[in-house]
C-alpha cells in the first residue's frame, strides 16, 4: 500500500477547464471518498490517477513516486469500474487472473490465486462460468476481485456499486467497508451517493465544478459542512437551508427571515465581521435537530404543514416556511407525529451552522 | 467526449497507416490520376504511351461534340440508355418489386416466407459469371428454359438477347438486384410496431390504405435510401457485360460498358478516363445527396435517444 | 376466417407463388443440368443422375487451377483486409485524432465515387506503373483498397458498441495498449472480423472487372474469368462440364451467406453488397 499526492491536478478539454487545480493528499491506508455531483469532475480525477487520461497540468505521485506521466500499466494499481468491464471471452477465474497474466504468472499459480481472492469474496463456485452467466451481484464482485488479486499500491473505484439494486447496494457497501477494515487499502472511491461516502470514508473529499470544496472525515463534513453546498449534498434529507438577513441590535445580533426567528447573538466574532461584507446570511439546521414545538430558547420556524411521512423508526414532517422556503424535522420513535395546519419547529442555537452571503461556513462562536 | 490520454495520436496514426497507403494507392490516389490521365492523348501502345501529351479538354469536347455525340456506339446514346436503365431495371424494377416481395412475404407462413426470400436472395448472391451463365443457358434460342416454357403456352420463341436485348437486362437487373430492396423493406416494416396496423384493423382500413396511410411514410426514410443506393449500384453495374457485352450493335452500351470498351478494346485511355470523370462526378452528386440524408437521419436518432 | 379475408390470403398467395416461380425460373436449369452427363441448355431430367460432370472438373486441369486462384486471391485479399481494417477501424474509434470526421467522410465519399468501370483505367495504370500487371498480388492489393473503407465502417460501429472501460481495465490491470487491444479488443470483436472478412470474401470471389483487366495469363485467372470465357468463346461450350463447375464455384459462398445469416442475422449484409 501507498500513500497518493495530487498536486494543483487541472485538466482541460480544448478551451474549457473541466477540473481546476486539485490539491489531495491521501494517506496509506486511508479511504477516500471523491463525492459529488455528476459533471463535478470527481471521474476524470481518479481516471487521472489511473493514467486513463493525462492531466493538463499539476504532478501525480503515488507512494511518492511521480506517475504524472506514467503508463496506467507502470502505476501498479487495482480498479473497479462502473459497467465492471468483465471480458465477455473468458471465464470467471480468467477474469480474475488477467493481471497476473500480463505480469507473466504461470497458469496453474495465477489461477491458485485467483481461486483464492474468489473464495473470500463467495464467487468461489462460478469460476468456471463466463460473464453473462452470473447475477449483477457476482459480477460487481468478480471485478472486485480482479482489483485485489494482485498486491496493489493502490486501489480505485469508480462508482462500483451505482448499477446494483437498493439491496444489493447496501450488502456491497458493508462488504466493502469490511474489507477496507481487514486490508486496511488506499484506495479513491468515486461516488455520488453521500450515504456512501459517509459509511465507507476515512476522509471525504466533496466535488463541485471541477474544485474540492471541502476535504475532511465524514462526521466533520456532515457536522460542519465549509458551505451551503456541502450542506445540502450531504444527509438525507440534507440540512435545512433558511436565508436571512442579519442585523445589529443593542442586545448583539439578531436573525430574521421569512418564517424564522431568533433570539440575538450576544457574542460572535466571526459572525459580526461577516456582518461587514453583507447582511444577508444562511442559517443551516439538520432535521435532526428540529424539534416539533411552538416555542423554545433558541429559534423557531413558523409554517404549513405539507408532508407527513412515517418510515418506521422515524418520521419526516415537512412544512413550508412563510418565506417559502421548505423545511423537513426528523422525529425518531414510531409513535405517529401529531399535527396539523400552522405549526413550528424549534432549535437550539448551539446546533445551527451559518453561511455568509457568499455560502461559506461562518466560524463557531467560541 | 471522454478523450483517453492512453491511446496516442501518434498510435492511432500507426494503426491507420497501412489501410490509409492501400485506400490512398487504389482509391483516392485513381480518383486525381484520372482527371490528369482524362487531359492527356494516352493510350496503351505506342507513342502516346510512353510519352502521353497533354490535350486540354480534347477527349470533352470529343464527347460532347455535336456532330458525333448522337451517333451509334457514342457518348450521347449510351449516356441516354444508361438514364433509362436505372430508370427501369432499378427504380420501377427493383424498388418496387423488393417492395412488394417484403409486404407479400409478410402474410405469408414462416417456411413459406424464408422459401420466396432464398429464392431471391439466391439470384443476388450468386457469384456474377454464373448468373451469366444461368441466363446464357434460360434465354437460348433453341433450348433455353424461357423459350421451352413458351412454346409450352404456344407463344412464338424468341432470341431474346438479340430481338430484345435492352429489355432483357433490364429484366435481368431488376431480377438480380431485388434482393436488396427486399431486406431492407422487409426490416422496415419489421420496425413498425404492430400494434400501428392492428389500430388500423380496429378502425377497418384496408390492406391499401394500411400501406398507404401508415406503412409508406413510415418507411418513407428506407424508401429514400434504397432509392438513391439502388440508382448509384445501377448506374455503375457492369455485369450486363456478361449477357450481351454491350452488343448487339451497342443496344445495351450503357456507360460502364462504353467506359470500359474504350479504354480496354480501343486503348484510348484519355478518352476513357474523360468517361470515368463524368461518371464519378455523377457518382459524387448522389453520394453528396445520400450522406446529406445519412447525417440527417443520424441527428434525429441522436435527438431521440 | 371471413370471406374477405381468406379471399386476401389466397390472392396473396397466389402473388407470392407467382413471383417465386418467376425468380426461380432462370436457376432451375442449373438444379438437373449439373448431374446429367449429356447436358444441354434445355431443361431435362438426368436419367440416370451422376456426379460425372464433378468429376470431369476435377480433372480439368486449368478448372481446378482457375479455382486454386480464386482461393489464393480471395485469402490474401481477407488477410490483408481483416487486418489492416481492425487496426485502422480501431483507431478511428479509438484514437483521438485531429480531422478523425474529415477522414471519416473522404473515405465515405471516395469509397462510393470511385467503384467499378470508371476507376479501372487508372487502376490499371497504376498497376501498371507498379510493374505489377498479370500478377495475383495485383489483384489481391487492388481488391483491397476498394473493400477496405467499407469493411473499415463495418468493423469501426463494432469497436464502438465495445465498452471502453474493457480496453481501460486491462491497462491498469497491467497489460500494454497493444496487449489490451491483442487480449481484449481482437477476441470480442471475432464476430465483427468475421463477417467483414465474409464479406470480403464473397466479393472478391464472385469479382470479375478486376482480374479480368488486371490479368492476362491463363493460368492466373480466377473461376470467375474461366467460367466467362468458357460460355463467351466462339462455338459450343462444353455444357456439363461448365454446369457442374459454376455449382462449385458457387457452392462457397453460398455456405458463406448461409453461415452469416444463421449466426448473426442478415442484417448485417443490408447496405453492405456493393
Amino acid at each position: 500500500m501507498a500513500s497518493i499526492q495530487l498536486d494543483k491536478i487541472g485538466k482541460s478539454f480544448g478551451a474549457v477547464d473541466t477540473i481546476h487545480a486539485i490539491d489531495l493528499d491521501i494517506g496509506d491506508g486511508e479511504f477516500v471518498c471523491l463525492l459529488g455531483p455528476s459533471g463535478c469532475g470527481k471521474t476524470t480525477t481518479l481516471r487521472m490517477i489511473a493514467g486513463l487520461e493525462q492531466p493538463t497540468r499539476g504532478s501525480i505521485r503515488i507512494g511518492g513516486r511521480d506517475v504524472t506521466r506514467a503508463q496506467p500499466k507502470d502505476r501498479n494499481i487495482g480498479m473497479v469500474f462502473q459497467d465492471y468491464a468483465l471480458y465477455p471471452h473468458m471465464t470467471i477465474a480468467d477474469n480474475i487472473a488477467y493481471p497476473l497474466k500480463v505480469r507473466g504468472m504461470a497458469e496453474a499459480q495465477r489461477h491458485e490465486k485467483a481461486r483464492a481472492i474468489a473464495e473470500v469474496l463467495h464467487i468461489g463456485q462460478l469460476l468456471d462460468r463466463l460473464p453473462a452467466q452470473i447475477s449483477g451481484g457476482q459480477q460487481q464482485r468478480t471485478s472486485l476481485a480482479r482489483a485485489l488479486v494482485h498486491p496493489a499500491d493502490a486501489f480505485l473505484f469508480d462508482e462500483p456499486l451505482s448499477n446494483l439494486d437498493a439491496r444489493m447496494r447496501v450488502e456491497a457497501r458493508a462488504f466493502l467497508c469490511h474489507l477496507q477494515r481487514s486490508r486496511g487499502m488506499t484506495a479513491v472511491y468515486v461516488t455520488h451517493d453521500q450515504a456512501e461516502a459517509m459509511a465507507l470514508s476515512t476522509r471525504i473529499a466533496v466535488m463541485c465544478a471541477g474544485d474540492i470544496v471541502q476535504y475532511a472525515p465524514p462526521l466533520e463534513i456532515y457536522r460542519r459542512p465549509a458551505t451551503t453546498f456541502v450542506a445540502g449534498f450531504v444527509g438525507d434529507p440534507p440540512m435545512n437551508l433558511v436565508a436571512a438577513q442579519a442585523t445589529r441590535c443593542d442586545r448583539g445580533i439578531t436573525l430574521r427571515g421569512g418564517g424564522l426567528e431568533m433570539s440575538a447573538f450576544a457574542s460572535w466574532p466571526a459572525l459580526d465581521r461577516a456582518l461587514d461584507r453583507g447582511d444577508r446570511v444562511t442559517l443551516g439546521v439538520r432535521p435532526e435537530h428540529l424539534r416539533i414545538a411552538a416555542d423554545g430558547a433558541g429559534g423557531r420556524l413558523h409554517g404549513k404543514l405539507f408532508a407527513n411521512e412515517a418510515m418506521g423508526p422515524e418520521s419526516l414532517v415537512t412544512l413550508d416556511l412563510d418565506g417559502g422556503v421548505r423545511v423537513t424535522a426528523r422525529v425518531f420513535g414510531d409513535a405517529p407525529v401529531l399535527v396539523e395546519g400552522d405549526a413550528a419547529f424549534a432549535f437550539d442555537a448551539a446546533r445551527i451552522t451559518l453561511f455568509d452571503s457568499a455560502g461559506n461556513r461562518i466560524d463557531d462562536p467560541v | 467526449m471522454r478523450n483517453s490520454g492512453t491511446f496516442s495520436s501518434r498510435i492511432g496514426v500507426a494503426f491507420m497507416t497501412p489501410a490509409g497507403v492501400l485506400v490512398t494507392l487504389f482509391v483516392v490516389f485513381p480518383f486525381f490520376w484520372i482527371i490528369a490521365v482524362s487531359f492527356t492523348n494516352r493510350s496503351l501502345l505506342g507513342a502516346s504511351a510512353l510519352h502521353p501529351q497533354l490535350v486540354g479538354l480534347k477527349n470533352y469536347l470529343d464527347l460532347f461534340d455535336p456532330a458525333t455525340f448522337w451517333s451509334q456506339g457514342g457518348f450521347g446514346p449510351s449516356l441516354w440508355l444508361t438514364v433509362q436503365f436505372v430508370v427501369f431495371s432499378a427504380l420501377c424494377g427493383q424498388v418496387l418489386l423488393g417492395l412488394v416481395l417484403a409486404w407479400i412475404s409478410r402474410e405469408l407462413s414462416p417456411r413459406a416466407k424464408s422459401l420466396l426470400q432464398g429464392i431471391v436472395m439466391l439470384a443476388w448472391i450468386l457469384p456474377d459469371v454464373v448468373v451469366g451463365f444461368a441466363w446464357f443457358a434460360y434465354l437460348d434460342r433453341d433450348a433455353g428454359t424461357l423459350n421451352q416454357l413458351l412454346r409450352g403456352l404456344h407463344v412464338p420463341a424468341a432470341d431474346f438477347l438479340i430481338e430484345h436485348p435492352f429489355l432483357t437486362i433490364c429484366v435481368f437487373n431488376a431480377w438480380r438486384g431485388a434482393a436488396f430492396s427486399m431486406m431492407l423493406f422487409d426490416a422496415a416494416l419489421q420496425s413498425i410496431p404492430p400494434s400501428y396496423l392492428e389500430t388500423a384493423d380496429v378502425v377497418g382500413a384496408s390492406g391499401w390504405q394500411k400501406l398507404r396511410d401508415i406503412v409508406l411514410p413510415l418507411i418513407r426514410g428506407h424508401i429514400v435510401t434504397d432509392l438513391i443506393l439502388i440508382t448509384m449500384w445501377t448506374f455503375n453495374v457492369f455485369t450486363p457485360f456478361l449477357l450481351t457485352a454491350g452488343g448487339p450493335s451497342f443496344e445495351t452500351d450503357i456507360l460502364p460498358i462504353y467506359t470500359y470498351r474504350i479504354a480496354f478494346k480501343s486503348f484510348e485511355f484519355g478518352k476513357g478516363a474523360a468517361i470515368g470523370v463524368i461518371v464519378m462526378l455523377i457518382n459524387l452528386a448522389f453520394s453528396l445527396v445520400y450522406l446529406r440524408l445519412a447525417q440527417r437521419g443520424l441527428r434525429k436518432k441522436g435527438k431521440a435517444a | 376466417m371471413n370471406r374477405r379475408a381468406l379471399i386476401s390470403r389466397i390472392v396473396f398467395s397466389v402473388c407470392a407463388a407467382l413471383l417465386g416461380v418467376a425468380f426461380a425460373l432462370p436457376l432451375i436449369w442449373f438444379v438437373f443440368a449439373p448431374f446429367n452427363a449429356h447436358a444441354d441448355l434445355d431443361l431435362a431430367l438426368p436419367a440416370p443422375p451422376t456426379l460425372a460432370n464433378f468429376a470431369r472438373v476435377f480433372a480439368n486441369g486449368a478448372a481446378v487451377g482457375a479455382l486454386l486462384n480464386s482461393l489464393l486471391q480471395a485469402f490474401g485479399t481477407v488477410l490483408l483486409v481483416a487486418t489492416t481494417a481492425t487496426l485502422a477501424a480501431y483507431a478511428l474509434a479509438r484514437a483521438t485524432l485531429r480531422g478523425k470526421r474529415v477522414i471519416e467522410y473522404v473515405l465515405l465519399l471516395f469509397s462510393s465515387v470511385v467503384s467499378g468501370s470508371a476507376a479501372m483505367v487508372p487502376i490499371f495504370l497504376i498497376v501498371n506503373a507498379l510493374g505489377l500487371i498479370d500478377t495475383q498480388l495485383a489483384v489481391i492489393l487492388v481488391f483491397a483498397g476498394g473493400l477496405l473503407p467499407t469493411a473499415m465502417f463495418i468493423l469501426r460501429d463494432f469497436i464502438a458498441s465495445i465498452p471502453r472501460g474493457y480496453e481501460e481495465s486491462a491497462l491498469v490491470a497491467g497489460a500494454s495498449p497493444w496487449r489490451a487491444f491483442v487480449d481484449v479488443v481482437v477476441p470480442v470483436l471475432r464476430p465483427g472480423v468475421t463477417i467483414a472478412a465474409v464479406w470480403a470474401f464473397v466479393q472478391v470471389w464472385g469479382g470479375f472487372l478486376i482480374p479480368f483487366v488486371l490479368l492476362r495469363s491463363e493460368q492466373r485467372m480466377p473461376a470467375s474469368v474461366e467460367i466467362y470465357s468458357f460460355y463467351s468463346q466462339a462455338g459450343t461450350p462444353i455444357v456439363p462440364l461448365l454446369a457442374a463447375y459454376s455449382v462449385l464455384y458457387s457452392l462457397p459462398v453460398i455456405a458463406l451467406y448461409w453461415y452469416v445469416n444463421r449466426k448473426y442475422g442478415f442484417r448485417f449484409f443490408g447496405g453492405i453488397k456493393s
